[in-house]
């Protein structure tokens, strides 16, 4: 534990020092300012027109407002699962950092470990902060709250550690740049299915569900978000089964333990990798 | 730990890495308390071999301990101190913190540390830098804190890759004083070097290692003892009194009025001179000449050109 600790530790500290939280911060900053003033205007504009439309549109374009708002945390926290740990564990082996690590008393899956916890804290916070402040601006210019804000982030956190997992696998094996390759080139694959998916489902084709399905047991990151945008999204358009964020045909329970299983399963795979070759 | 188990043993201890065949039988035994020179050319297996008795990385065949434990257990690493050859350290620490930190990885208690780490910096002379980020420091200063590193955890054996690579001709009196006092304190060192001259002062015992395999281990002071080149300037020498010459050594090399020979101890001068003059030769000049660990080691290892 004390091992496991102190590796997490390392790993905010070089977060804090190399200064990625605060440029985390500070462009969060940014990102919740453009969208609290833009949904503020747009809150202005929808309630100008109460008289013509009704109370259950109101709710529905807030509620798609907060989902596109969501949508893009859902992609930075995803692409700073994998930008902020790419050469964690690659980068440390190529310069001989990790050498005097893993010839002190301790194991070589407490490094893996402790490096993943770390991360894991920085990408909740970063999480918590974005998305957070994304439905607390529409709470508060609005007065409306997503139906299941839970259930939802837990999902869109599921991702990022999906992903985190994933760049570590890559991490433990190849290098940095070729990781990169791979996570983005994985996730590439799991995003194209998910719309061939919903295609296939609109238009009534059962072969391009089974290829959308395929590439999401391929890589299940954004099944995850698709379950998450589900779960977020107005009762309403849960039962008409349209929307851009979401899929008419939401990742059912299955698919969420999949891809719970698949990231601990790669997250195992790169402490094993990790554990037994040379460095 | 086991005290009775020799510091390092190793039973051939091979490495390939696919085709290329890093070490290729290394079998060695180091004492407690020894200072221990491991030497060869570039690509002779050096660092392959300190990496496998660390466990950085897994030999392909043979057995090695470390203190008696099996190496590639990290059960023996609470006692090892090591200093890689590409020494590289997360250089956004402060040299306090990094040393703070690499003392808890060995389990070091925070009270403990309190008190170790200004020492350590004190030792290798970077009191004054104690707040200073490692992203800072010259490569040198990069060396000696890496040294410090490696001296954390009063280490019964401590692995030094090249410690002085980086290091200028201060900095190398730093790690042969710092050498000594190890060894004044019983700690066994294992030292990778090119530096010959580094060695020369500081072993007690060397290998020299080729491709993997060692060619030779002596202690140092009968491998300096036992080579004596001798020059010497004569006139009037007859093939006959060269032949004469025979009995002390095998290597006899005239130029002109001038004669090498190689011999294996000291004490045959007097002899060889009294014999010269016997045989009725004019003898100007007789002047033994040690030979130089560089010198050793170009004839046992070859002058090929180390890859």
């Amino acid at each position: 534990m004390r091992t496991l600790r102190i590796i997490a530790g390392l790993t905010l500290r070089e977060a804090v020092r190399r200064k990625i939280v605060l440029a985390a911060l500070v462009m969060g900053g940014l990102f919740l300012t453009v969208y609290s003033v833009g949904f503020y205007y747009m809150n202005q504009d929808i309630q100008r027109h109460a008289n013509v439309i009704s109370m259950v549109a109101m709710k529905e374009m807030r509620n798609f407002m907060l989902l596109a708002g969501l949508y893009v945390v859902n992609f930075l926290t995803i692409a700073m699962a994998v930008l902020t740990s790419i050469d964690t564990l690659s980068g440390e082996i190529s310069s001989g950092t990790v050498q005097t690590l893993v010839a002190k008393p301790v194991r070589r899956w407490q490094i893996v470990l402790g490096k993943w916890i770390g991360f894991v804290v920085l990408l909740t916070s970063y999480l918590l902060l974005m998305a957070g402040g994304v439905m607390v601006i529409v709470l508060v210019i609005s007065g409306q709250h997503a139906p299941k804000p839970f259930l939802g982030l837990s999902l869109v956190w599921l991702n990022g550690l999906l992903l985190l997992s994933l760049s570590f696998f890559g991490g433990s094996r190849l290098s940095t740049l070729a990781n990169g390759v791979l996570a983005f080139g994985l996730y590439g694959i799991g995003f194209v299915g998910g719309w061939i998916e919903q295609f296939g489902w609109l238009a009534g084709k059962p072969a391009a569900v089974k290829v959308g399905i395929l590439s999401s047991l391929l890589f299940p990151g954004e099944a995850l978000w698709k379950r998450a945008a589900f779960e977020l999204q107005s009762p309403l358009v849960k039962t008409l089964g349209i929307s851009p964020f979401t899929s008419a045909s939401p990742p059912n329970a299955m698919m969420i333990g999949y891809a719970v299983l698949y990231a601990a399963v790669i997250l195992a795979l790169a402490v094993h990798k990790f554990s037994r070759r040379d460095l | 730990m086991h005290e009775t188990h020799p510091a390092i043993e190793t039973i051939g201890l091979r490495k390939a890495f696919g085709e290329k065949v890093a070490v290729e039988d290394l079998s060695l035994r180091v004492e407690r308390g020894e200072v221990f020179g491991f030497l060869g050319p570039n690509g002779a297996g050096k660092t392959t071999s300190v990496k496998m008795l660390l466990g950085l990385c897994a030999p392909t065949a043979g057995k090695g301990f470390l203190l008696g434990r099996p190496v590639g257990t990290s059960a023996a690493l609470g006692k090892v101190g090591f200093l890689p050859e590409h020494f590289r350290f997360h250089d956004w620490l402060k040299a306090h913190e990094f040393l703070f930190v690499h003392g808890r990885l060995y389990g070091m208690k925070e009270g403990v540390l309190k008190s170790r780490v200004p020492e350590l910096l004190e030792l290798v002379g970077l009191q004054a830098h104690a707040e200073k980020r490692l992203s800072e420091f010259s490569k040198g200063m990069l060396q000696r804190i890496g040294l410090a590193q490696a001296l954390l955890n009063d280490p019964e054996v401590v692995f030094l890759d090249e410690p002085t690579s980086g290091l200028d001709p201060m900095g190398r009196r730093l790690v042969r004083d710092i050498i000594r006092d190890l060894k004044s304190r019983g700690t066994t060192v294992f030292l990778n070097s090119h530096l010959l001259s580094e060695v020369e002062v500081t072993c007690d015992r060397v290998s020299f290692v080729k491709h993997g395999r060692v060619v030779q281990t002596s202690p140092l002071k009968s491998l300096m003892n036992g080579m004596l080149n001798v020059e010497i300037r004569a006139d009037k020498l007859t093939a006959e009194t060269l032949e004469g010459l025979r009995r002390w050594t095998a290597t006899v090399d005239r130029a002109g009025d001038t004669i090498r020979l190689r011999l294996a101890e000291e004490s045959c001068l007097p002899d060889i001179h009294r014999f010269l003059v016997q045989q009725g030769a004019d003898v100007y000049s007789l002047s033994p000449q040690r030979i130089s660990l560089e010198e050793l080691f170009v004839q046992i290892v070859g002058s090929e050109v180390g890859l």
